[in-house]
């Protein structure tokens, strides 16, 4: 077997990896890591697919005619190689449809809620309502969309400090890198992974632009908590995962200059970088060896070797 | 930016701050209610500008009140639009995926960590 697979299994490895490095990493870095991450893998894994499509496609007559082969590819037993050609395509159609699907629901979803914030002449959108929420509908203009639980769970400093922390998310329009990895997520399971880090790190970087704009960072750590308390705690099933703190905590101890969770020590964060590094070069590498075989291959089949 | 623009943008946001009062609010507010309520150093003939403002605009309604007005947020159309906004929003979770929320919801743990940490402060008030 060639190693046209090493892309399909980097990401089980890259991916936590990556998590571990965006936990040590300032938010802006951390952000933009975990989307080069995101979008790197998932393209190398849509070329390994299409890569281990062509042996099998070279099996049929108007593959075989139209790129000029003699015979068809040789790369282990036919049925073998048709088969995974075969699960490959249909792998690689069902994440295209994937794509194809969430954009257009992303788009759809985008321009409705636009049309229907347009009753709103402010930037902001106030939502009757007796669930605490708050979020950044991304737009030219952009508005802050928020319910009146919130807006009476906070002080009036303390809104400033959620209307600054939106107007950062709005600024940065950073619906674009969330909708990029949700797009990759779509492309190969173990990129799901990147989600939750990535929204982490770009409320880290709002709730600095924020303490940056009220000039307090304990106003603004007191605006996060108090309207994550409001909501109310979550009827989460008990995991493994309730053992470490949550995304709110974790914000509001960087806030205050607290740290809840250790961080990892320089060394073992200069291994995990390496390890990073190590696993997508080895990716790439992989993927452009295997291009080569293929391209070795199709040659041979062509009658052009041998 | 130019100055006009950020001149724009800064009125923008001291309207967001006036309105967020008003919908906070149970009753309507005289200006001198809002700037109390601001708690900012914001002249009283500003606050009473940016209401006036929105007022003319359509997003706040107005009555008598003394020899001034009283603003409340005008709940009639654009109320009804927010409201469909957001149980369209939040029909579908994964739709969130586009939508940076404030906060997301916290386990048992996290609330009981949250308010330890808001009780103590910033590391440098420990005693």
């Amino acid at each position: 077997m060639s190693l046209v697979w090493v892309p399909l299994l980097a990401p089980f490895l890259a991916v936590p990896a990556a998590r571990r490095l965006a936990d040590a990493l300032a938010p802006r870095r951390a952000a933009a890591l975990l989307v080069c991450v995101a979008v790197g893998l998932a393209l190398c894994t849509a070329a390994a697919l299409a890569l281990l499509m062509v042996p099998g496609a070279s099996y049929l007559p108007w593959v075989a005619a139209a790129g000029e082969l003699l015979t068809p590819l040789a790369d282990g037993p036919p049925a073998l190689t048709v088969g995974v050609s075969a699960v490959a395509a249909a792998l690689l159609g069902a994440s295209a449809a994937a794509v194809t699907v969430r954009l257009r629901a992303h788009r759809a979803d985008l321009r409705e809620a636009r049309t229907r914030a347009g009753a709103f002449r402010g930037e902001l959108a106030v939502v009757p309502d007796e669930r605490p929420d708050a979020f950044a509908l991304p737009g030219r203009p952009g508005r802050i969309v928020v319910t009146t639980a919130m807006l009476r769970a906070l002080a009036p400093a303390e809104r400033t400090a959620l209307f600054a922390h939106e107007r950062a998310h709005l600024r940065g329009r950073h619906h674009l890198p969330l909708a990029a990895v949700d797009l990759a997520a779509r492309c190969h399971p173990a990129l799901r992974g990147l989600r939750a880090p990535l929204g982490y790190a770009l409320e880290r970087i709002a709730d600095e632009a924020a303490a940056d704009a009220v000039g307090d960072r304990t106003l603004t750590a007191r605006a996060v908590g108090r309207a994550a308390l409001a909501g109310g705690p979550a009827p989460r099933p008990r995991t493994v995962l309730a053992a470490t703190a949550g995304p709110v905590p974790r914000r509001v101890a960087a806030l205050l200059g607290r740290e809840v969770a250790a961080r990892p020590a320089p060394r073992l964060r200069r291994a995990v970088a390496a390890g990073l590094l190590l696993c997508l070069v080895t990716t790439g590498a992989a993927e452009l060896s295997a291009a080569d075989t293929l391209h070795a291959h199709i040659e041979v089949a062509q009658g052009e070797w041998r | 930016m130019s100055g006009a623009d950020k001149e724009r943008r800064l009125a923008g946001e001291l309207e967001s701050g006036v309105l967020a009062v008003l919908w906070a609010a149970d009753a309507p507010l005289t200006p001198g209610q809002v700037q109390q309520a601001l708690g900012a150093s914001l002249a009283r003939t500003t606050v009473t500008t940016i209401l006036t403002r929105l007022h003319g605009k359509g997003t706040l309604v107005r009555a008598r009140s003394g020899r001034g007005y009283a603003y409340a947020p005008a709940q009639d159309a654009p109320g009804l639009t927010a409201r469909r906004m957001h149980s369209e929003l939040a029909k579908d979770e994964d739709r969130g995926a586009v939508l940076a929320r404030f906060v997301s919801q916290l386990s048992d743990e996290d609330e009981q960590l949250l308010r330890s940490l808001l009780d103590e402060g910033p590391a440098g008030d420990r005693p």
